[in-house]
């Protein structure tokens, strides 16, 4: 069947059908992984957002579900190049194929992914639909895709009760789940800490009552400033001495809570080869990313926070270190799935951090 | 951290003469190297033994040492240079040994030279099989249970704990030289004795087989701040046991999910970290496809064939980078070239899939094995790139120019289910084609798995291009098949063989239905920056992004392909030269070629890069969008030769020689009438097409004979037959190789054998100089000794080649370049062949006369004449030194190959000696190519009766320098009787001990066997041969190479005189007095 991707610019794309039988409307977005598509796919921060991936061949391998970062995939469509019909590793569970229908998500293959992506390099992330309808009308849809927001996606990522992940009797750390992707939580149990996972409309109070030794905010989908109720408890979290370790949408929101700001980015950083350097020591590592807003290093107060990492390709923020603080966060994803796993010293750091509190 | 400002004069090392496992890639990363450097106002002192390399040209270098690369060498340049740093790490094992043997002697540090790159402890700990083991294990890096021996004993010992079959790897050779895979005792003996000889310092590795793993590689960079990269991983379709350099290769890896592809990522960089390498380096890994078990196999601490494949599949100038990470620069201060906006601290990614095909010689060495194993055999490979693995393969497999186009271009349709099983447990070059049979013939992907232990995935494309084949088959030809088949990249001529319709018409189909080839961009991110170097490769039903450019004046340089005995590096040289000579005349240049390992495909070479097949519809792709004025073939070897026709039907002018011109000189009867006209004597001869009219015609002749196809480089299938059974059985072969052209039967004259080449402007010719062979005629040019300036021949021998030369490029109208091969005997000249092209000697004359005829064939084709070029027309005077090319075979690692010399090249590469006097220049190129001799002083002569008498002279001249002489019985009689003392031996089948035992013995450093005229079928002779050549015993099958071994020796020498070739200079207009102008 074919299946038609229209973006807000007036582009068709003609291609085949695949995945669920619907059509949608979504944020387009590419990123430049090539391998860890199911990780891509289960990663919480693509709620409102359809993928297309830059390498060509995906599927290859298959699904393994134990590799999933979360309990569904979020995506609202796939976008690729070509659909491999046989999946070959030795933890393969189903094929992509079956795992699209299965979890509901259309897409479209047999495009030219390469010019999409040149497209919105060039203009900028903007919305699409993805239809097998063949009688589209451009008049008719353009409209309604302008209208398109992701909205407040959070709600629909987080989880919807608190719940724990015993990992041994190292440190306590209170996970406040904006979307969380599950490394984060096994990143920490795998050094030993008890994890309590929050859902992301916990108030303040209730954490700081649990007593944890250390606070981490994680990932998660969406426009950091419609967060505004959970920026408002963020900043209360902030005002305790208690150590905090924000990723991703954590980290913005801990820099909007602190009275810095955040802009929406032309197209964003969605892969797994983007370099960042931690200023405190010169060190590049290659990075695992997923995000399409930053914060704005020009508006930071350095009496407040001052930029930890920058990204070596165009300079945006990838960090911030918190004065006075027991706070730091970063922009990428130290617990990477997909991508590489050079950056999971943060997480020792971080526990590094909860030791010299709880030891002073 | 800034670059060191210490650095100021590096001494660069070459990889030396080309040899299986060590070919242009190392010229490819040791000229981007120098460029990188001198772009940091580095002074560059470069020294390679490798007269074709662009790595020696003076524009690259400062200063160009082509001499032996030897300790000893090495030495004398540093004291006479004073470089206060080396870079060892550009020049393959050859480079990265010597560097450390500098460096272990003490002689570096006396001297105050600083080791660039990565350490001399970090090569050890990399190389040494036992420290390296130790590190793995220190940092929890698996390796298969293995153990280091130095004794045969030892080996039969410990694989007695662990198990057959085992792994064997010398320590410290190349391209996997001795090494090899044992099932049982005997097999573990025999491999084991001949690689603790091989290794350099005695040590073999006895390992865990694990064969059947999948193998993946990952390129890493790392820099002194200790910042860390990948730049790409790749998988080996070919699982664990055939070596890396023979197996397909796909990039990125195809069949690892993200766990597995950043478990082994995560590895690389934890051993690169430990290892302390600065610059680039290369991982290997073994993983179990059923499970997350893993081990690793090797790491190169250098630049390596895999990093100039990495750099190619992905555009990441690797060896460039290490060149700037050897100053200090770190990853994060290193711009990427390719984008100008992000740097070289960031990891390529990918939107298009690579398949690496190896270039095997099987079609030169038809007696040997093709069985591949962990010893690497390939002279080459090709690349190719497109957005679908089928795609991929199937450019890569016609790029390979061995008369094949698809998957069913060997034929196993005889064999039946049960045969093509057994086939299967094969492991060749021809591996693919039998799964394709199997495939047709319904054998399931789960059996073909269990025996071959490739990946389901490969299988399943491998059956999609199958099922395409039949879908054409079957037809009809819809619209949407003939899409989906040029998606994967079926080629117009398979689909018109499938579906019966012609060619032309598949064409017009396509074109009616814009159907049409467009081309994307390699810009090492998947397009999420804007790059601007244009570097493209092809695909179908996409949208072109090839930026379309209208330059005053454009030309199509066509590269030479992939890598092989009869065309190698040579070629690229010229196609490289060409290039920057169009450059700088004001033309936009375009390139295309499928060359991983060479300059030419570097993407800052020409104005823009194909990276496509050399097929006349792959070409006329490119025409068709890119329109050039004009295309220059005489620079790229027979593989640009071959497409002249079909660029003449596409419209595009030829620029320089006219093809009918190439015809006239190829054609028989064309070429004998020119030379009648010329009054230029040839052998008599004559065209033939089959077995009888040759017999008919060497008959009329009276034997010997020379008979040879036409159409070929390397005197493919050229042969001399003395009989008329011989004929028969060297048509036989011959006709095995597809040609459509007819075959030449010549008389074969003996007499000294002189090669020119000429630059030629119409009407003047420029001969830079005259070089003569050391062997006698009959055995091929390019494995001849060849001495500039021609020694032993007399004025009015060369007055006569000068003259001949300019009426043979006249009548011929060349513009640009012409080689011409001479026999003189006396003072009589005959041609013997006229190649009006590019030809293998050409780098090598140009560097020994400072003439650059490249640069000047090209302004010649552009339309300067050679005197408004500033130079006289004619034979350019004389050097005052001697440049003698020095053959340098491979054939110690080609099992089977017989290595006699005959008409048919068999070389792999040369290397240049260069002195004040011919016998210096003898030594040192015999030095070069890694005779060194004496050793042992032990030897044995074992001649054809015809030679007997030279054999003497030579015995006794041997005798004179202490060597203790062996000879076969009618030998010794010869030699004995002469008074020179040989002790006899006796031949294979007679009771031991035998010649062989002697060899085995490892006590020989040399073995004279000229076989017996014709091709030799003594099985002792060519067991004799093989088994020195096989244990690293030095063997000579011609009369003259012997003599001049045996000058050379008599003139060694420690103390050479060194020459820095970028100083050699015939500077325009100052030939005024030149001869018969």
């Amino acid at each position: 069947m074919k299946a038609f991707l229209i973006l807000e610019d007036g582009t068709v794309f003609t291609g085949a059908h695949i995945g669920a039988n619907k059509e949608i409307i979504s944020e387009i977005v590419f990123n430049t992984s090539m391998s860890g598509y199911l990780e891509v796919l289960t990663d919480p921060s693509y709620a409102g957002q359809a993928v297309c991936m830059t390498y060509p061949l995906i599927g290859n391998y298959g699904i393994c579900r134990l590799d999933a970062e979360s309990k569904r995939a979020w995506p609202d469509g796939f976008i690729v190049r070509e659909l491999s019909r046989t999946a070959s590793n030795f933890r393969k569970d189903i094929t992509i194929q079956t795992f699209l229908k299965e979890q509901g998500i259309p897409g479209i293959a047999g495009i030219d992914t390469r010019a999409l992506t040149k497209i919105l390099r060039e203009k900028g992330t903007m919305n699409g639909m993805i239809t097998t309808n063949e009688k589209f009308d451009l008049n008719e849809i353009l409209p309604e895709l302008k209208k398109y927001t992701t909205g407040n996606v959070v709600e629909k990522a987080t989880c919807s009760s608190k719940y724990e992940i015993k990992g041994g009797s190292g440190k306590k750390v209170a996970l406040l789940d904006l979307g969380a992707k599950n490394n984060i939580a096994l990143s920490l149990v795998r050094r030993g800490c008890d994890v309590t996972v929050y859902p992301a409309f916990t108030k303040a109070e209730e954490i700081i009552a649990d007593g944890p030794d250390g606070i981490m905010l994680s990932n998660g989908p969406g426009d950091p400033k419609e967060c505004v109720s959970i920026i408002e408890e963020i900043k209360k979290l902030y005002d305790t001495d208690i150590p905090i370790f924000a990723i991703c949408l954590g980290h913005q929101l801990m820099a909007l809570a602190t009275g810095a700001d955040t802009y929406k980015m032309k197209y964003g950083h969605r892969g797994g080869n983007h370099p960042v350097k931690d200023l405190e020591t010169g060190r590049v590592y290659i990075s695992s990313q997923n995000h399409g807003y930053v914060v704005d290093m020009d508006k930071l107060d350095p009496k407040i926070a001052v930029p930890a990492f920058i990204n070596v390709n165009d300079g945006t923020n990838e960090g911030l270190s918190y004065t006075g603080k027991n706070i730091f966060t970063v922009q990428y994803h130290p617990e990477a799935c997909p991508g590489p796993q050079d950056s999971g010293y943060l997480f020792d750091r971080f526990i590094r951090m909860m030791e010299v509190r709880k030891n002073a | 951290m800034p670059r060191n400002p210490n650095v100021k004069r590096v001494m660069v090392i070459g990889s030396g003469p080309i040899v299986i496992g060590q070919a242009a890639e190392f010229d490819y990363a040791g000229t981007q190297a120098c460029r990188s450097l001198k772009e940091e106002g580095v002074e560059v002192i470069l020294v390679n033994s490798n007269p074709a390399t662009i790595m020696t040209d003076k524009n690259i270098a400062d200063k160009v040492y082509i001499e032996p690369l030897t300790a000893k060498v090495l030495e004398q340049i540093i004291e006479k240079e004073k470089p206060d740093s080396i870079l060892p790490t550009l020049g393959g094992q050859a480079g990265l040994n010597l560097g450390m043997e500098l460096e272990e002697s003490g002689f570096l540090a006396s001297h105050h030279v600083t080791l660039l790159g990565t350490t001399a402890a970090t090569i050890k700990k990399a190389e040494d099989r036992q420290e390296f083991k130790d590190t793995m294990e220190k940092i929890g890096e698996p390796c298969a249970a293995s153990t280091v021996v130095e004794t045969v004993k030892d080996g039969v010992a410990f694989t007695n704990t662990i198990g057959y079959p085992v792994v064997l790897r010398p320590a410290y050779t190349l391209g996997g030289s001795g090494g090899g895979i044992a099932h049982n005792q005997e097999e573990l003996e025999s491999i084991l004795e001949n690689g603790l000889r091989l290794s350099r310092v005695g040590q073999v590795l006895v390992e865990r087989c694990i064969a059947g793993w999948k193998e993946i590689e990952y390129e890493v960079m790392r820099d002194s701040a200790g910042n860390c990269i990948t730049v790409c991983n790749m998988e080996n379709i070919d699982p664990v046991g055939v070596h890396t350099g023979d197996s397909i290769v796909v990039a990125p890896s195809q069949t690892l999910g993200d766990k597995e592809y950043q478990m082994l990522r995560s590895a690389a960089l934890n051993i690169i970290n430990e290892l302390q390498i600065t610059g680039g380096c290369n991982v290997q890994f073994a993983l179990n496809p059923a499970s997350f078990e893993y081990c690793v196999i090797e790491v190169n601490p250098r630049v390596s064939r895999s990093s100039a494949l990495a750099s190619k599949a992905t555009g990441y100038p690797i060896a460039k980078v290490a060149a700037k990470i050897a100053l200090g620069y770190t990853l994060d201060e290193i711009k990427n070239a390719i984008t100008g906006k992000t740097y070289a601290s960031f990891e390529p990614t990918l939107d298009y899939c690579v398949v690496k095909l190896p270039r095997l010689p099987f079609d030169k060495f038809i007696t040997a094995k093709r069985t591949l194993t962990t010893q690497m055999k390939a002279t080459g490979e090709v690349m190719s790139i497109c957005d679908n693995f089928e795609g991929a393969l199937m450019k890569a497999i016609r790029s390979l120019e061995q008369h094949v186009d698809c998957l069913l271009g060997y034929d196993f349709s005889e064999l039946s289910a049960e045969e093509l099983m057994e086939r299967l447990k094969v492991v060749d070059d021809q591996r693919i084609y039998v799964i394709a049979e199997a495939i047709r013939k319904g054998i399931d992907y789960d059996s073909i798995h269990e025996i071959t232990r490739i990946d389901h995935w490969f299988i399943d494309k491998i059956a999609i291009l199958v099922e395409m084949e039949q879908a054409l088959k079957k037809g009809p030809l819809t619209i949407p098949l003939l899409k989906e088949a040029k998606r994967i990249a079926f080629p117009d001529n398979v689909i018109s063989r499938l579906t019966g319709i012609p060619e032309e018409e598949v064409k017009k189909l396509r074109y009616e239905n814009g159907i049409v080839a467009a081309y994307k961009m390699v810009d090492t991110c998947a397009a999420e920056f804007e790059a601007s170097t244009p570097y493209y490769y092809s695909v179908y039903g996409s949208e072109n992004e090839a930026v379309e450019t209208n330059p005053p004046k454009k030309v199509l340089v066509l590269g030479s392909g992939p890598i092989r005995i009869g065309q190698g590096i040579e070629f690229d040289y010229c196609s490289v030269h060409a290039t920057w000579a169009f450059s700088k005349a004001g033309y936009e240049t375009i390139i295309i070629n499928n060359n991983p390992e060479t300059v030419s495909t570097d993407f800052d070479i020409a104005d823009k890069l194909y990276f496509e097949p050399l097929t006349s519809e792959d070409v006329e792709s490119i025409v068709n969008l890119e329109k050039p004025d004009g295309a220059v073939v005489q620079f790229g070897g027979q593989t640009a030769i071959k497409l002249t026709e079909s660029l003449m039907k596409m419209g595009v002018p030829i620029l320089g020689t006219k093809a009918e011109d190439v015809d006239a000189a190829e054609d028989r009867e064309l070429f004998d009438k020119i030379l009648e006209e010329t009054q230029i004597p040839r052998a008599a001869g004559g065209t033939v097409y089959t077995a009888n009219e040759a017999k008919e015609v060497a008959n009329r002749l009276g034997y010997p004979v020379l008979v040879r196809p036409s159409y070929v480089l390397g005197g493919q299938g050229m042969q001399i037959a003395i009989s008329d059974e011989e004929i028969e059985e060297f048509m036989n072969i011959i006709n095995r190789i597809a040609q459509d052209h007819p075959i030449l039967v010549d008389k074969y004259l003996q007499g000294k054998e002189i090669e020119v080449d000429a630059v030629c402007d119409g009407s003047d010719i420029l001969i830079p100089g005259i070089m003569e062979h050391i062997e006698r005629t009959g055995v091929h040019s390019g494995d001849s000794i060849s001495v500039y300036p021609a020694p032993t021949i007399s004025d009015t021998v060369k007055e006569k080649i000068t003259e001949y030369t300019k009426r043979l490029a006249r009548a011929l109208h060349v513009k640009g370049l012409i080689n011409i091969q001479f026999i003189a005997i006396g003072e009589e000249v005959y041609v013997i062949e006229v190649n009006p092209r590019s030809s293998r000697t050409v780098p090598y004359i140009s560097k020994v006369t400072g003439i650059p005829i490249v640069d000047l064939a090209t302004e010649v084709i552009i339309g300067k004449t050679i005197k408004e070029l500033g130079y006289a027309p004619g034979l350019a005077p004389e050097a005052d030194y001697f440049a003698i090319k020095m053959p340098v075979f491979s054939f110690e690692k080609i099992r089977g190959a017989e290595i006699s010399l005959g008409p048919e090249m068999k070389s792999t590469g040369e290397c240049l000696g260069i002195a004040k006097t011919f016998n210096e220049a003898l030594y040192k190129a015999f030095l070069g190519a890694g005779v060194d001799l004496p050793k042992h002083k032990q030897m044995i002569i074992t001649v054809k009766d015809a030679d007997k008498g030279e054999a003497v002279e030579i015995g006794r001249r041997f005798e004179k320098l202490g060597y203790t002489i062996y000879a076969t019985r009618s030998t010794a009689a010869a030699l004995n009787e002469a008074g020179v003392r040989a002790r006899k031996v006796n031949k294979i089948s007679q009771e031991s001990p035998t010649v062989m035992d002697l060899i085995l013995g490892h006590r020989i450093d040399l073995v004279i066997d000229t076989p017996t005229q014709g091709r030799d079928k003594s099985r002792d002779g060519f067991l004799i041969r093989r088994t020195a050549i096989e244990t690293g015993v030095n063997c000579i099958t011609a009369m003259d190479t012997a003599k001049a071994l045996v000058t050379s020796l008599e003139n060694a020498n420690d103390q050479f005189t060194l020459i820095d070739v970028a100083q050699i200079n015939n500077p325009r207009g100052t030939g005024k007095d030149r001869k018969n102008e």
